[in-house]
């Protein structure tokens, strides 16, 4: 008989022994001996935590029920295992290289660390994940109350619930000891591990153990087994095609997603060799627990009482035929499970709310810019342990509320189809590049939201969460939308319909809005990263030495783990190295160990960029390359900045200068337009002054002399009035200040006007004019007495400058369109070509000033009353004589 | 015998009334009104004197100065320059040449006879 206090004394001892394994092992590793820690052995048989509580009990209690289905639930696993290899090498690897913490971690690392994606995949994990820990705190204690019930002579009565409560507050200890007594950067727990690969043969023993009593001691030997299955109910069962294929491809998706699993596989993992060991070890493991399922429950089925519960015939086989012995090592085995698996899930999951809720949170609310110092250590350990509190916490509390009432395998298949919706996005993310961040999110709050809506509420008591008319008529009374029969695909197994509609409409938004997005270029980094990891890591690298100096480590070092602590590290190792002074060289050995140390303060990743930083040379992971990347992109950007702002002033200068060149001109122009006037100006001036002076000084002028000496006085100041008036005209042309008196004239009639002008001073040179009184005829709307001034000053500078010894000079006109052309053409030299496109400038006086007699103003005045007349004058070449035109608009 | 001038200006009025101031001081005055063939009447003439304008039809009077500096009859030959254009770049530019006199139109009667016999002594 196994009273309840050596049922408590054996737990305790058992868990002391864990605790020993656990201490001995971080002992172990903490010293360098890592060979055993990190053997293949262990590693596969720290896979074992695949097996919990449910497998261990749960697995009769399913074979009992459904016949051969538990297989289902090691089958896909050991698929995966066998044909998924490379698969599992490919996240092993992944998860190496970019020194992935976790699940979470992994889905938010790809796709561009984006914290929003941690977030969704912690919180999936922790919902998830709630309801497969309630259930290891039912089976323990369920177990334990089989003892009470079976012994209740010499037992108080166990009260099931306080039961629970203390279970969970001890898992809780040992998982705070064990797993947050030090934070690593690789996030491993040699400890846990250990005691976890002790638990997975203590299990594994029990339920062989237990399986060869019921084979060997209950029956004769297999072949009675298999004649008492014949006859049992179990060889009744049917199998259901399409539940065993959504069950296989369930606890394949799970055994990648699992967050416990992922810890162990990935996460835990020291050499990605150990997978080829753990190949076909695992598998080999789970045929051997899953070998006696069968006769157990057979035996169980036969020989215990009708009603008994399936799901603890491995306990209650052996005390019903009084082996008290065999039924506490298979009380062990289930504690073992169920112990294990709270253990690793918890550590998994506070790994993901405190590095993917709790630091960022913390981080946001400290003052910006404050210092990191070694406090943030302690601050990560207490986020770890208070997670842990939290997630054990938070199944207790679901065992509570959930009544445990549901049978222990449907909580397990509940939970696997939640985690595996990460399933899709973690596959899409390690094969296809194009995978983006926003589809993640969408496929996996769809896959959440369907598992949400069709299994896990309905679960959580019938009545509950979703009332019954929801149940039987849909949301909104949708007949579409019926939790158990989405699309009107009633009829299939609860689960079955909700891993298709889960899984399918995941995958499908996952991939319609990957294609309808675009990754940003940190993910498309992140994405090649993971998609061609086996092009881009050579496995494990380790720093090398060149040019990181141990002055720069250590101010570094001081930074994050504060002053003492860091000045601590640096001189043990200079004493291990035998250096006198207190900086050690930097070996790669000790970059690593420095790494190490960091990380638990600052995250790994952080840290390995930052010894990156200063070792250069060193293996460059995508954060550094991210780093500088982001820093490159800033500074292209700045230097594309300061290069338009540089074209800009080039294109400002150029302005400027050409502004300079026009005002130089134009200060070139003025200066000899200046120069001209001036010249202009002074030449009758000086005939003036020296004929008045004569006037004035001497007497013995003859009258003729008096008379002719005045007039040149006369005719000086007519040149000047002239000059001056002309220089107005042209000022107040050019300005275009001119008020033009526009009316209606006759062409003939302001020629008559200009020729009798321009001919009447002087009649000495005489010059015939041809004109033709018909053409002439043309009436105009124009300002006549300006006209008549441009024609005046063509036929003078004909008068003028004609040099043929019968000047002629011939009128023409000719109507075009809305213009008349008049023609002035004589017959003489005309003007050389070169200074043809003079004629109209300013004191473009070509001749001498003798035969000018003007300033030299008057075609620039003709050709500014021509423009303000809406007309043009041209010179025409090659005509004969000099030739002008005059082009005038009929009407203005 | 009376010393020659050579007056090279364009303006009638101007080698009026210089020639009349001139001859009534006992030069005889030659004049000619072009820039281009007036080293010829220099050759022609050989003045003792020049009176030499500088804005001239076909040929700066600098043109000239500079010829006549250059020709070994030539070179101390006095050289009165006027300007009508009163900028000090004209004047520098004449005294660069080797411009024996310099003098901004319109200048008084006195002042021009001053210059020549000046020049004519020296």
């Amino acid at each position: 008989m196994v009273s309840f206090n050596i049922l408590i004394a054996v737990c305790f001892a058992y868990v002391a022994f864990l605790f020993g394994i656990a201490f001995y092992a971080d002992r172990q590793a903490a010293r360098g001996r890592l060979k055993f820690l990190r053997s293949p052995l262990v590693y596969t048989l720290s896979l074992s935590i695949y097996c919990t509580a449910w497998t261990f009990y749960g697995a009769v209690g399913n074979a009992a029920r459904t016949g051969l289905e538990f297989v289902t639930i090691y089958l896909g696993p050991s698929l995966v295992m066998v044909g998924w290899w490379w698969l599992l090498r490919r996240l092993v690897r992944i998860g190496r290289a970019q020194r992935i913490t976790s699940i979470a971690d992994l889905i938010s690392s790809r796709f561009g660390k984006s914290n929003l994606l941690g977030v969704l995949v912690t919180l999936l994990a922790v919902v998830g994940t709630t309801p497969y820990i309630a259930l290891q705190l039912q089976s323990v204690t369920l177990s334990f109350s089989v003892f009470s019930r079976d012994m209740s002579a010499g037992f108080m009565q166990v009260d099931l619930a306080s039961t629970a409560f203390w279970v969970a507050v001890g898992l809780m200890l040992f998982t705070v000891l064990f797993g947050t007594r030090n934070l690593d950067a690789n996030e491993r727990h040699h400890g846990v591990v250990t005691a976890i690969a002790f638990e997975a043969i203590v299990k594994l023993v029990a339920l062989l153990s237990v399986g060869a009593f019921v084979v060997w001691g209950l029956a004769d030997g297999p072949a009675d087994i298999l004649t008492r299955m014949d006859a049992s109910p179990i060889a009744d069962w049917q199998i259901r095609p399409g539940r065993w294929a959504g069950l296989i491809f369930l606890s394949a998706a799970a055994f990648l997603c699992l967050p416990r699993m992922f810890q162990v596989m990935v996460v835990e993992s020291a050499d990605e060799r150990n997978l080829a060991m753990a190949g076909w070890a695992f598998p080999l493991y789970l045929m051997l627990m899953s070998l006696f399922v069968l006769p157990i429950a057979v035996m169980g089925l036969e020989l215990l009482p009708k009603g008994s519960n399936p799901d603890l015939f491995v306990l209650t086989l052996p005390l019903s035929q009084g082996w008290d012995g065999l039924a506490l090592l298979s009380f062990l085995g289930g504690f073992s499970s169920a112990t294990s698996m709270v253990i690793v899930a918890a550590i998994a999951l506070s790994t993901m709310v405190s590095n993917h809720i709790v630091m960022p949170v913390w981080v946001s609310l400290r003052a910006p810019g404050a210092t990191v110092s070694g406090d943030l250590r302690q601050v990560v350990l207490t986020a770890r342990r208070v997670s842990i509190m939290v997630v054990v916490g938070l199944g207790y509390l679901y065992y509570r509320i959930s009544g445990g009432g549901a049978a222990l395998a449907s909580i397990g298949l509940i939970s696997f189809v939640g985690v595996s919706q990460v399933l899709p996005v973690m596959l899409g993310g390690l094969f296809w590049r194009r995978a983006t961040k926003v589809a993640a999110a969408a496929g996996l709050i769809t896959g959440f939201a369907i598992w949400l809506y069709t299994l896990f509420l309905p679960s959580i008591g019938g009545a509950g969460v979703l009332s019954k008319s929801v149940m039987q008529d849909g949301l909104f009374g949708l007949s579409v939308l019926r939790p158990q029969a989405l699309f009107g695909t009633g009829g299939l197994d609860p689960v079955v319909h909700a891993i298709f509609w889960s899984m399918f409409l995941n995958s499908l938004v996952f991939f319609a809005v990957s294609l309808f997005t675009f990754p940003k270029p940190l993910e498309r980094l992140q994405g090649v990263q993971f998609v061609n990891v086996f092009e881009h890591s050579q496995g494990p690298r380790g720093w090398t030495t060149a040019g990181a100096g141990a002055e720069d480590l250590l101010v570094m070092s001081q930074r994050i783990l504060g002053a003492q602590q860091a000045q601590r590290l640096f001189e043990a190792e200079a004493r291990a190295q035998g250096k006198l002074d207190h900086l050690p060289d930097s070996s790669p050995a000790f970059l690593e160990r420095l790494e190490r140390e960091l990380a638990g303060s600052v995250g790994s990743a952080t840290a390995h960029a930052m010894i990156g930083q200063i070792a250069e040379g060193a293996s460059v992971s995508v954060q550094d390359l991210m780093a500088v990347a982001d820093e490159a992109a800033q500074i292209m950007e700045y230097s594309s900045q300061l290069e338009a702002k540089s074209a800009e002033l080039g294109h400002t200068a150029k302005q400027l200068s050409e502004a300079n060149e026009k005002l130089t001109r134009l200060s070139v122009q003025k200066d000899a337009f200046l120069s001209q006037i001036s010249h202009e100006l002074r030449t009758p001036m000086t005939s003036i002054r020296a004929f008045s002076e004569i006037l004035r000084d001497m007497d013995a002028l003859t009258p003729a002399d008096q008379t002719r000496y005045a007039s040149i006085i006369h005719d000086e100041t007519l040149r000047l009035t002239r000059l001056l008036d002309d220089l107005l005209d042209l000022s107040v042309l050019e300005n275009g200040q001119v008020a033009l008196n526009m009316e209606p004239v006759n062409l003939h009639d302001v020629l008559n006007r200009a020729v009798s002008a321009a001919l009447a001073p002087q009649d000495d040179v005489p010059i015939r004019i041809l004109r033709n009184i018909v053409q002439e005829d043309v009436d105009l709307i124009s300002d006549g007495d300006r006209l008549s001034q441009v024609f005046i000053n063509l036929i003078s500078n004909a008068r003028k400058y004609c040099t043929a010894s019968d000047p002629v000079l011939e009128v023409a006109i000719q109507k075009q369109g809305n213009d008349v052309w008049i023609d002035f053409t004589d017959n003489g030299d005309g003007i050389p070509s070169h200074q043809q496109p003079l004629v109209f400038e300013k004191f473009a006086r070509l001749t001498d000033h003798a035969r000018a007699g003007g300033a030299g103003l008057g075609l620039a005045i003709c050709r500014e009353i021509m423009n303000n007349l809406g007309g043009s004058v041209a010179y025409l070449p090659e005509q004969g004589g000099a030739a002008f035109r005059v082009v005038v608009p009929l009407k203005s | 015998m009376a010393k020659t001038v050579l007056l090279i200006e364009d303006e009638p009025n101007i080698v009026e009334a210089i020639r009349f101031l001139l001859a009534r001081d006992g030069w005889r005055v030659e004049t000619h009104g072009r820039g281009d063939t007036a080293m010829d009447a220099v050759a022609k003439h050989r003045p003792d004197l020049i009176v030499l304008d500088v804005m001239l039809p076909k040929r700066s009077g600098f043109d000239i100065l500079r010829d006549l500096r250059a020709a070994e009859d030539t070179r101390h030959l006095p050289v009165m320059m006027l300007t009508a254009r009163g900028q000090s770049k004209d004047r520098e530019m004449a005294e660069q040449y080797g411009v024996s006199r310099f003098m901004t139109k319109p200048f008084s009667n006195t002042e021009m006879l001053d210059a020549v016999r000046e020049l004519a002594e020296a």
